[in-house]
């Protein structure tokens, strides 16, 4: 079986004015497999965030081939990526990024309205999938009314509402301190050992830990890969 | 799908109440003048259409009249008797009855009370012409027109002006210098459009002319009645004809005459009417297109405040449909809730302004109006939504959700 996702020769141009090209991405290829722990790390400007951009298909590849479940997504339209993102990406921002006005069932339905899921369903899964992360009593509370913590659970409940095939976690513990940070990537944990497959995008070394696979980057080239002893797969 | 961007939409509308408000008052505005507007018009068309039913649609007034311009100065002596009348009657056969009409101005006095009012000369059939009938009393007979009697019939509301007695026939009016006896009252007609229907004193028309002289005898006009509604038309053609030849105006002359009827008074009433709506009509186009840009600019304010919510929903799967749509709806749905505000002003004016009138016939706003005053208003959210929606829709998720 192939891998879940196989990234071959990737590159990332940005043209700033007229003379200037920036490579953000220089000749990346990477596969990851179903069910891994990936964590992606380098300083800032080494292409990680623009990789991971890629990867939750919110942005394709100049050149090269980036293929997800057997189907390639280079050559997607916007729609198309639309829908990708919706069933296959979980996305856990550092911000959180959840609707300010929706309380925490409709913030974790939200992809769910995307799919054209019926009101009912909807509900069923967001209530299910609040529960998992140990949010079951904060059903309807608003953003503003919860703890830092508590907001990336419902981020993260969010991006497992729809069953996706990757987590995406771009600096998930960076607004938070460090105990509530500590209980968020052990959930994390639990997620991994249930069976999802984790990227998670970091530059602190304490992060990588938790994954069993570290991929670093440099000006846009993949400068290591090793798998972390200390975890194991 | 829609009924969730609906309640999303009257979410952010309600978060920022005031806001939406000010954007709204073009729409409120406009909206409020044309059901205002339309149902005021509506019922004065109303109470013009009952007068004119109740006058007899099929009623003619034929007037001695000189053309303006060279060719009236060129006709001559302009005169209209009563026997071109009888002619009228003798030779159009889509005419029922007819009776001349004079009219004058003058002093009416009952001991001391003295007042100035127009006395009308009339055959006994007007009450026929006109379907108007006296109250009290009785009209004038074919005696009082042949021996030219000294009676009169007086309107309702000379009674309580010269103080009459509650039953006034019998008693004795000085018109004009000379004894008159009441033989009878009109039933009150009250006002059309602020004119006083019921001060007037009748005589009979024989009385009249003998009493104004052959001047007022060559400037008699008729009220004539056609025999149904249909054959107005008709019978205007068949009276122009014959006053023509018996005026013996040849064909190159215009008629010394006018011949009018209820329809062209209706008619034009109605293009009165029609040019009220159609300046309110452009009042409000314009007061719409404000409102449209209020909810074009306070979108696109939207747009920019909410583009980390448009970055995430694109995160989580939306396409751009699915964002233009939402905020298409959310500016349709900001112009409904102004156009249903400004309903429901206009209604409120329209039925203050229906209570102050006095014969009103009741207000009533047509729901053609009511349908017009909400397509409208959404029409505007959608025109003017459209762009902020479509700028919306085509923003990068990545550069969104990085924005502050």
């Amino acid at each position: 079986m192939s891998a879940l996702i196989e990234i071959r020769d990737v590159t990332k141009r940005y043209e700033m004015g007229a003379e200037t090209i920036v490579n953000a991405l220089d000749g990346v290829s990477i596969s990851i497999d179903s069910g891994d722990y990936v964590a992606i790390m380098g300083p800032s400007g080494s292409g990680k965030s623009t990789l991971m951009n890629l990867i939750g298909c919110l942005d394709t590849p100049s050149s090269g081939s980036y293929v997800l479940k057997g189907r390639e997504i280079a050559t997607m339209n916007d729609d198309e990526l639309a829908q990708i993102r919706n069933r296959e990406i979980g996305f856990i921002f550092q911000t959180f990024n959840l609707l300010p006005r929706a309380d925490a069932v409709q913030n974790v339905e939200l992809p769910l309205v995307y799919s054209g899921l019926p009101r009912k369903e909807r509900r069923e899964r967001a209530v299910r999938a609040l529960e998992s992360v140990g949010l079951g009593e904060r059903k309807h509370h608003r953003p503003n009314e919860m703890s830092g913590g508590q907001r990336q659970r419902v981020a993260i409940a969010r991006a497992l509402v729809n069953g996706p095939s990757i987590l995406l976690a771009d600096e998930p513990t960076g607004n938070l301190d460090s105990k509530t940070g500590e209980e968020i990537l052990a959930l994390m944990d639990d997620l991994h050992r249930g069976g999802n497959t984790i990227i998670l995008v970091t530059h602190e070394d304490d992060l990588a830990q938790h994954a069993s696979r570290v991929v670093r980057l440099k000006d846009g080239k993949i400068t290591s890969d090793v798998r972390n002893r200390a975890v194991g797969a | 799908m829609f009924l969730e961007n609906f309640w999303m939409a009257l979410k952010a509308i309600w978060a920022n109440k005031m806001r939406s408000m000010l954007t709204t008052l073009g729409i409120v505005i406009g909206t409020a003048a044309v059901i205002a507007v339309v149902s005021i018009v509506q019922g004065f068309s109303q109470v013009i259409t009952n007068e004119v039913q109740n006058l007899g649609a099929n009623t003619i007034i034929v007037e001695p009249h000189r053309p303006p311009g060279k060719e009236g100065k060129l006709l001559g002596k302009i005169a209209l008797t009563w026997e071109d009348g009888q002619a009228v009657m003798r030779t159009c056969p889509s005419v029922s009855v007819a009776t001349p009409i004079v009219q004058q101005f003058g002093e009416i006095k009952f001991g001391e009370e003295a007042s100035n009012y127009p006395i009308i000369g009339v055959q006994p059939i007007f009450q026929d012409v006109r379907n108007y009938y006296v109250e009290q009393g009785r009209f004038f007979g074919a005696l009082d027109e042949t021996s030219r009697t000294n009676s009169c019939v007086i309107g309702h509301g000379v009674l309580k002006e010269l103080k009459l007695p509650e039953n006034p026939v019998g008693r004795d009016l000085l018109i004009m210098g000379r004894t008159f006896r009441i033989i009878g009252v009109m039933e009150p007609k009250g006002q059309l459009l602020g004119q006083e229907l019921d001060k007037f004193v009748m005589m009979p028309y024989a009385t009249a002319v003998s009493l104004w002289g052959h001047d007022v005898e060559e400037n008699t006009a008729f009220l004539v009645r056609a025999r149904t509604a249909e054959v107005v038309d008709r019978a205007t053609d068949e009276i122009e004809n014959i006053l023509r030849i018996r005026h013996r105006l040849r064909s190159d002359q215009p008629n010394d005459f006018e011949v009018s009827t209820q329809k062209e008074f209706l008619n034009s009433f109605n293009k009165v009417a029609n040019g009220v709506t159609y300046v309110v009509a452009g009042v409000v186009s314009v007061s719409l297109l404000v409102g449209g840009i209020g909810i074009m600019n306070i979108m696109l304010v939207s747009v920019t405040e909410r583009t980390r919510e448009i970055g995430v929903r694109k995160a989580v799967g939306a396409r751009r449909s699915h964002i233009l749509s939402q905020f298409v709806i959310e500016a349709i749905t900001l112009a409904l809730v102004g156009g249903l505000i400004g309903i429901a002003m206009g209604i409120g004016v329209g039925a203050i302004a229906a209570n102050l009138i006095p014969n009103w016939p009741g207000f009533f706003v047509p729901v053609w109006a009511l349908t017009l005053a909400f397509g409208f208003s959404s029409a505007v959210g959608l025109f003017f939504g459209i762009y902020p929606a479509a700028k919306a829709s085509r923003l990068d998720p990545i550069e969104s959700l990085r924005y502050e």
